[in-house]
Formats: structure tokens, sequence, C-alpha cells
């Protein structure tokens, strides 16, 4: 009370003190962020670095520049006893993998989540209920039974079959996203194009599918990444090396107990990596609205 | 006759959705529909590599219940679970105010969320790569490089301390999920609540405690209990940096039903476990459901 009347002098001295005040939780927070963020860029630069170098001076800093570590992309990987796949072989399978997965979830999803989205018909409410509950459904505590009905199907041990397993896996997600996309688009629109002499399918293709696209290119890369990234349904599901794909490739290499070469790893590491990047660098802010709608993963 | 005709419209309007949604459903019911039943059913049974249904009544969860290893696995299970969320959801929660109402440039902060989110986009191969070279037991590995610099010895570090290790690796992946959605919960709380606040002197902290906090209650819940959810049931991340070892000490009960059914092919024991997680994870989800009014999501078709 008494500081209202104190004498104008104090007033710029208070200012100061304050103005440093309320700088310090930004100097906090910057700090807290910048301590906290430099492992993970360290960590991927080593990836980098450790791959185009011979050996790394106390583990972290690189010597001297050598492309041998990449050397598998043009040789096959030999080990004591054993030698690897051709990397082609698992790059090729891995694509295959992503791209029909992909395929896959986007033609179910946009046809369940149209269907969804604007038709009325019994059962629809319970569909829904059903989709949403999906998505919190713990799918890996089935992977027993899943690998019963894969062997009865004899889609044991090949690509189709873990192709169906992921899809199935995903389209609860994908479906409720694209469902969403759908109810954004206007139904005026689609009204207008039927008052034109349009069908329902004409309209359905020539005006809604344009105005979801960005949508379903988002989902497309986000489910091809998913893909493209899977390990665990893979190494499950999936034992000749003839399926083998980039995930189980490494995995492989990284438990070969005659291996201790960080360089081969970290270069076939930055190789699986590439397309995540790339879509990544271009993607990313879509990526992280659908991831923030979705992603099951912990 | 009339209700049958009555009956074939009504069939004839409502195939097309149906038809629609026919390989989705189709799907959910081969994957999801009938693995639960199996499950159920192999649950009772002492089913193993020979894959013969003998059935055996609850000799399975008699076993669970005097398994010598059991009383470890829960244990872990609970110190996993509960150190990895908190990380989750404080870290998540640290790193969301950080990196959209501290930083108010929104391109820094988006650059903060991208290298974030790295760890998140790695195929989990490559990410749990990482954090073996990091506790890598040879001289090598970057953890016992520092401590040469300091003359220390080297230590072994996933054999010494797995636990510490799969927390550590599973909180850097789910901070980036809490991160995320509390970021965008936090930057949709109006502006004019914060310049109010600051001019009537509010400090830092009584801001985020009374205006940010309450503004994001319902984020913070969702995330917990999904996260919760996530935890118990996902194994992925474990199987590569630990495989559950040295022996059982970072062995959780989702991985537990796994190393049963896939490694010591006792499909049957493998089942019951899993059957146990199903059932937690069944509950969980009722709950979620029950706070969230998942009802509310879903409004009427707009046409017809």
């Amino acid at each position: 009370m008494e500081g209202i009347y104190e004498p104008k002098m104090e007033a710029p001295k208070i200012k100061t003190v304050s103005k440093w005040n309320a700088r310090i939780p930004y100097i906090i927070a910057y700090g807290t962020l910048g301590i906290t963020t430099l492992p993970i860029i360290l960590m991927y630069l080593w990836l980098l670095m450790s791959s185009f170098s011979t050996q790394m001076k106390h583990g972290v800093i690189p010597v001297e520049f050598t492309l041998e570590n990449w050397r598998f992309l043009w040789t096959n990987v030999e080990m004591v006893g054993s030698v690897y796949p051709s990397i082609w072989t698992a790059t090729w399978n891995s694509f295959v993998f992503a791209g029909v997965l992909t395929v896959l979830e986007v033609i179910i999803g946009v046809m369940a989540g149209y269907a969804l989205s604007r038709m009325e018909f019994p059962g629809r409410q319970g569909i829904m209920k059903m989709t949403m509950m999906l998505h919190a459904f713990p799918s890996v505590a089935l992977l027993i039974a899943v690998f019963f009905i894969l062997n009865f199907m004899g889609l044991f041990d090949s690509l189709l079959g873990v192709i169906l397993v992921k899809t199935a896996l995903q389209i609860p997600m994908t479906a409720w996203i694209i469902k969403g996309f759908f109810d954004d688009v206007p139904w005026d629109l689609e009204w207008a194009g039927l008052i034109d002499g349009c069908n329902r399918f004409k309209v359905w293709y020539t005006i809604v599918i344009p105005i979801i696209k960005p949508g379903i290119a988002a989902v497309s890369i986000f489910s091809f990444l998913a893909g493209w990234s899977e390990f665990l349904l893979l190494y499950t599901f999936v034992l000749s090396d003839d399926n083998i794909t980039l995930s189980t490739y490494l995995q492989k290499l990284i438990s070969d107990p005659n291996l201790v070469n960080y360089g081969l790893l970290s270069a076939v590491s930055l190789f699986y990596m590439i397309p995540v990047l790339i879509f990544f660098i271009f993607t990313q802010k879509s990526l992280m609205q659908v991831s923030a709608g979705g992603g099951k993963g912990v | 006759m009339k209700k049958s005709k009555f009956l074939i419209n009504g069939m004839r309007k409502h195939s097309l959705p149906w038809l629609m949604l026919a390989p989705f459903l189709i799907l959910i019911v081969i994957f999801f529909f009938l693995p639960i039943i199996l499950i159920a059913v192999n649950a009772f049974t002492d089913m193993d590599s020979a894959l013969q249904w003998t059935f055996n009544g609850i000799d399975n969860f008699k076993k669970m219940l005097l398994d010598p290893n059991m009383p470890e696995i829960l244990k872990n299970t609970f110190i996993y679970v509960f150190f990895t969320l908190a990380i989750n959801v404080l870290f998540g929660l640290v790193l969301g105010l950080l990196t959209s109402y501290f930083i108010q440039k929104e391109s820094v902060g988006l650059l903060f969320r991208t290298i974030w989110m790295l760890p998140r986009i790695s195929p989990p191969v490559v990410y749990v790569l990482l954090w073996l070279w990091f506790f890598d037991p040879s001289p090598y590995g970057i953890l016992n490089s520092l401590r040469a610099l300091v003359d220390l010895p080297p230590g072994e570090w996933l054999s010494s301390n797995p636990k510490t290790a799969i927390v550590l690796a599973n909180g850097m992946i789910g901070a980036s999920f809490g991160m995320i959605i509390f970021s965008s919960a936090i930057k949709s709380i109006p502006e004019n609540l914060f310049q109010a606040a600051k001019v009537d002197g509010a400090s830092q902290w009584s801001i985020i405690q009374d205006i940010i906090i309450p503004a994001i209650r319902w984020p913070l819940m969702f995330v917990t209990m999904w996260q919760l959810l996530s935890l118990l049931t996902s194994y992925e991340y474990i199987l590569l940096l630990t495989g559950g070892g040295p022996m059982v000490e970072s062995e959780v009960l989702s991985l537990y039903s796994y190393h049963k059914a896939f490694e010591s092919f006792e499909y049957g024991y493998g089942s019951a476990v899993s059957l146990v997680l199903v059932v937690i994870a069944l509950g969980f989800s009722a709950i979620i459901w029950k706070v969230f009014g998942m009802k509310k999501m879903m409004g009427t078709s707009r046409v017809e």
C-alpha cells in the first residue's frame, strides 16, 4: 500500500529488476530445451559420420573418410559362415510391402470412410462404435492367434500375409481419419452436382475426391512409412531370406555375434532411413497433424 | 407379399453401403474378432508346437499364479509402465509448454518439435540401434567413451541397468506424443487470457498453473490413459533393446506372452497370458470410452 506513493525515482529501478525477472523463465526454457534436444541431434549426426568413417575416436569423433561401409550396396555382406542376402532384395521387399499396404489401406479406407460419413443404413452407429473401440485395442496381444490364422490360410512366411495383417491392424484408424475428411466436405457441393445431373458415383469421383486429395496424400504417406518401418510382424511371421525386408535385414546384422562394425550398421541404417527422411522433410506438417490425430505406438 | 417387397427394396437401398464396407469388415473379422475368439479358446488348452487342441481347463491360469517368474515380471511391468508414463506425460508437458508457450516464435518451436519427432518416425530397429550404441559395453560405446575421458572403467550398462534402458528408450518416444497433443491444445488457448494475466502481474508459474493446466486437463487425461494402455500391451522396443534380459530382469507381461508363444512354443500358456492382457486392456478402453464420451464424436450421417 505504501509503495504507491513512493518518490518517482524508484520507478525505473523496479522496472529493470522485473524485466530481468521476466527473462529468467525464457532463459531456463531455452536452456532446458537445448540440453535435452542436443543428444538427439548428436545421435543422428553420429549415424551419418560413423557411416563415412573408418573408425571413431573416443567412439564419437570420426577419424578418416571412407566409403568402405557402403560396400553392401554392390556386394553381399559376408560373415563368418554365412552370406547375407542382397540389400536390393530387402529393399525391393520393403518397397513392395509398404506400397501394397498403402494402396490397400487407401482404397479400403476411402470406401469405408465414405459409407460411414455419407450413407445412412441400419448398423451404422454400431460399426462406428466398433471402429472407435478398435483404435485402443491391443492388437499385438493377438499375435499368437494371428499366427494360427496365417498358418491356416497358407500365408505364413509370405509378405502378402503380413500385408493383410498390417492393413487390418491399421484400417480402423485410417478409415476413421478418412471419414473425417469426408465429413468436412460440404454436402451442398455434392447436392449441386446431383442437381446438375451427375449420378452419385460421378459426383463422388469428380467433386468429392479432388477436395479430399490432400488428406488422402497425408494418409498414404503415413501408411507407407508405417509399412516401411514395420518390424515386429515381419520378424514374427516371415522367416525365409527371400522375403527379408530392410528392417529384418538390419536386425539380423545387429544381432550377429560376429559383427561389431558400427560403420556398416550405421550405413545400412541410413540407407534404410532415406525414404523416411525425405518424406519427413517435405511433409512434416501434415504428418504431425495425422499423428496427432492417431498414431498408436508408444 | 408386401413385406417381402419392402425387404427387397430395403436391401437394395442398403446394399451399396454394405458393399463399400465389405473389405473393411472382412479384414476386421479375420484379424480382430477371430483372433480374440481363438485366444479365448486357446487359453484353456495346453497347445504346444504340435498344434493340438487339448483342453486342460484352468490349468494355464493356475500355472500363471505359480509361475516362479511371475512376481518379477509383474514388478517389472509396474516399474516400466509407471516410470515411462511419468516421462511421457510430464516431459511431454514440459516440451509442449516450452515449444508452444515459452517460445513464441512459431518457426523455432516447430524446429524443436520436428527434432523431437525424429525418434518417433525413425524405424524402431534404427532407433534401438542408437540406444545399443549408447549403452555398448565395449570401449566404443558412447557412455563408456565419455567415462574414459574422465578415467572411469567401462560398464556393462544394458545388463546392469536393463530397466533404466527400456524406460529411457520408450520414454523418449512417448514424450513426443504428449508434446504434439499438448502443444496443439496450448495453442488453442485464447491469447488474450495470457495478456490479461500478464497485465495483472501474474508470474509465469501461476500462468502455467492457473491458466494452461486447467485448459488442457482433458488432453492431459487422454494422453495418460492412452499411453497407459499402449505401454501395458506393447513390447516392440523392449524386444529389440534387451529382449527381456538378462534372465527376466526387463521382461514385461506382454513380452512374456510373446516369448512363451514364439520362443518356447507354449501356445496355450502364451494365449492365457495374452487373454489376461486383453481383459485388462478392454477394461481401460471402457474407462477411456466412458470418460471421454466418444459418442460426441459420432454425429449422424449428413445425408439422407
